[in-house]
């Protein structure tokens, strides 16, 4: 039922701007420190276009932020890197995206294969109805990632780091449900985890916790930006600007700006960008 | 106004009080160890049960389930993941008309298309009348309980690498199934208590049989019978029987609720 078209396998330049040499290269390898690289990126809905080509590099082992008002196309462009969006019927894409520096359209890679890599972490906890230890093993034992002797061990390690393991060691076997909010989401980076990916996705991951949930959401993010690439989008300017080391603003589907996080909220290039972050506008 | 809708729930729920005052009244009477295990015995005696009858609901319903369920909670998964499609609206119409067709008329099927062709009655005949009553209430109960587990498990399963069709399997059925559950108990519930389809098929029997291809009794085919006989000894048989079968389909109905409240409870 997917009406997803590669249409282009290899990248499709923006209008009205030269390929860069990089573009036209077949296949380069994998970089040391660009993680993922959209190259002109576009994604309907139907025959609305809401990503009108998105360039955009992103750092290994660093928190890249994704801002901009509601409707801008943000989650969309989040919910492409893992191919989430194409499960919607009637959505296309042109242009390109490389994980690794190989496009997640390419034939050697499959959504799903692309999905156990790219881990996500969603607005709203959903933790599975089963347990604690149940939900993060669910990846690891669908993947087969470890042996079962060593699958308490894996979960462990996943719960420390996502910094909840001393919450609930005790009681593995109770249902994931059982959890205030801002522990499940805790779990549902844990459960991310469980997959050993390399990047994490998160979609406005704390707009649905209290401030100190959030705070220990932050902490967390920081941590993990050792192992893990991290992309995430908010709403929240301050959250950006606090967790963030790169910052990219989307508005209208269009990246308008893109940079280092300090140097986007303290001395943006683009006038809408300014407009955005001292709340003029979104 | 509080007045006049508290009296129609109290007309409302009346009739229910009255017909098992009256089952308990007219059949607690009868009801004995061996009314549960015999079988009938020749008109003009006395004593005798319903033993066969029991068993022959247990055979017929236990095999219209065989029959019905897994295809009706296939066919519920399949309209309820690929709701679009013209097999799943064709799907769900013809399962609202099933839904709405009267049971006698079900049976006068099954009797067409087995039992005259075959030459005889069986329990089997019986029990696919009875599975094609399920089929469309179970069908639908699924489509329902699916579509109610939310999006954003489905969503968690798929993020985590999980292919569709095993994330339909392991989460999202998993999460519906405390409801679908629910909805089975009460459509066994439902034809435990048919009588009409089992008329032209399973036929009846007075005696203890466990070969389904010949005729079989069943307990509303037992009420049937020897409610509209002529012997006093029939009539309590009967009040007995319709006051078993009550409890049948009451203890189903509890067990539907009671695996609902299990599953609020979890969340």
């Amino acid at each position: 039922m997917n009406v997803t078209q590669a249409e282009t396998s290899m990248s499709l330049p923006t209008p009205g701007r030269q390929p860069t040499l990089s573009e036209r290269m077949p296949a380069p390898p994998p970089s040391p420190t660009i993680a993922i690289e959209a190259r002109g990126f576009r994604f309907s809905y139907g025959a609305t276009e809401v990503l009108h080509g998105i360039d955009l590099a992103i750092q290994r082992n660093a928190v890249t932020a994704i801002i901009g008002p509601s409707g801008c196309g943000k989650s969309t462009f989040l919910r492409s890197i893992n191919r989430l969006n194409e499960l919607i019927p009637g959505t296309r894409h042109q242009g390109d995206i490389l994980v690794d520096g190989s496009s997640i359209y390419g034939r050697g890679t499959d959504a799903v294969s692309l999905r156990q890599r790219i881990g996500m972490v969603f607005q709203r906890p959903n933790p599975f109805p089963k347990s604690i230890f149940d939900n993060v093993a669910y990846g690891p034992v669908l993947n087969a990632l470890v042996a079962q002797r060593d699958l308490p061990d894996l979960v462990e390690q996943c719960l420390r780091q996502a910094a909840l393991w001393d919450e609930v060691k005790d009681r593995l076997d109770e249902p994931g449900t059982s959890l205030s909010g801002g522990q499940q989401q805790r779990l549902c980076i844990a459960r991310a985890l469980g997959n050993q990916p390399e990047t994490l996705l998160m979609d406005e991951p704390c707009s649905a916790l209290d401030p100190i949930a959030t705070q220990r959401i932050e902490e967390l993010i920081d941590q993990l930006k050792q192992d893990f690439t991290i992309v995430i989008v908010t709403h929240n300017m301050q959250q950006a600007a606090r967790v963030s080391d790169y910052t990219g603003f989307i508005d209208s589907g269009r990246l308008i700006e893109f940079g280092d996080t300090n140097q986007i909220f303290t001395a943006p290039a683009n006038e809408r960008t300014e407009a955005y972050i001292t709340g003029r506008f979104g | 106004m509080v007045m006049v809708l508290a009296s129609t729930v109290v007309i409302a729920v009346l009739p229910l009080v009255f017909i098992l005052g009256t089952l308990i009244v007219k059949g607690a009477g009868s009801l004995s160890a061996t009314f549960f295990v015999a079988s009938s015995v020749p008109a003009g005696q006395t004593g005798g049960g319903v033993g066969h009858a029991i068993v022959g609901t247990l055979v017929i319903v236990g095999m219209a389930c065989l029959m019905g369920l897994p295809l009706g909670i296939g066919a519920g998964i399949y309209t309820a993941e690929y709701p679009g499609t013209r097999l799943a609206t064709a799907c769900r119409f013809v399962a609202d008309v099933m839904n709405g067709t009267p049971s006698i008329v079900i049976g006068v099927f099954a009797w067409a298309w087995i039992v005259a062709r075959q030459g005889h009655f069986s329990a089997y005949a019986g029990s696919v009348a009875l599975a094609i009553l399920m089929i469309p209430m179970v069908m639908r109960t699924t489509e329902e309980m699916i579509k109610l587990v939310p999006h954003s498990l489905r969503e968690a399963a798929l993020a985590l690498g999980y292919p569709r069709w095993r994330a339909t399997l392991t989460v999202v059925l998993r999460t519906a199934l405390p409801g679908i559950v629910t909805g089975t108990l009460l459509a066994v519930a439902r034809v435990a208590g048919e009588t009409a389809p089992l008329l032209f098929t399973a036929l009846g029997s007075q005696y203890f049989s466990l070969d389904v291809s010949r005729p079989m009794a069943a307990l509303p085919l037992v009420v049937f019978t020897y409610a509209t006989g002529p012997y006093q000894e029939w009539h309590r048989l009967a009040w007995a029987t319709a006051l078993v079968l009550i409890i049948v389909v009451l203890v189903l109905s509890l067990a539907a609720r009671l695996a609902t409240r299990q599953r609020y409870q979890r969340n």
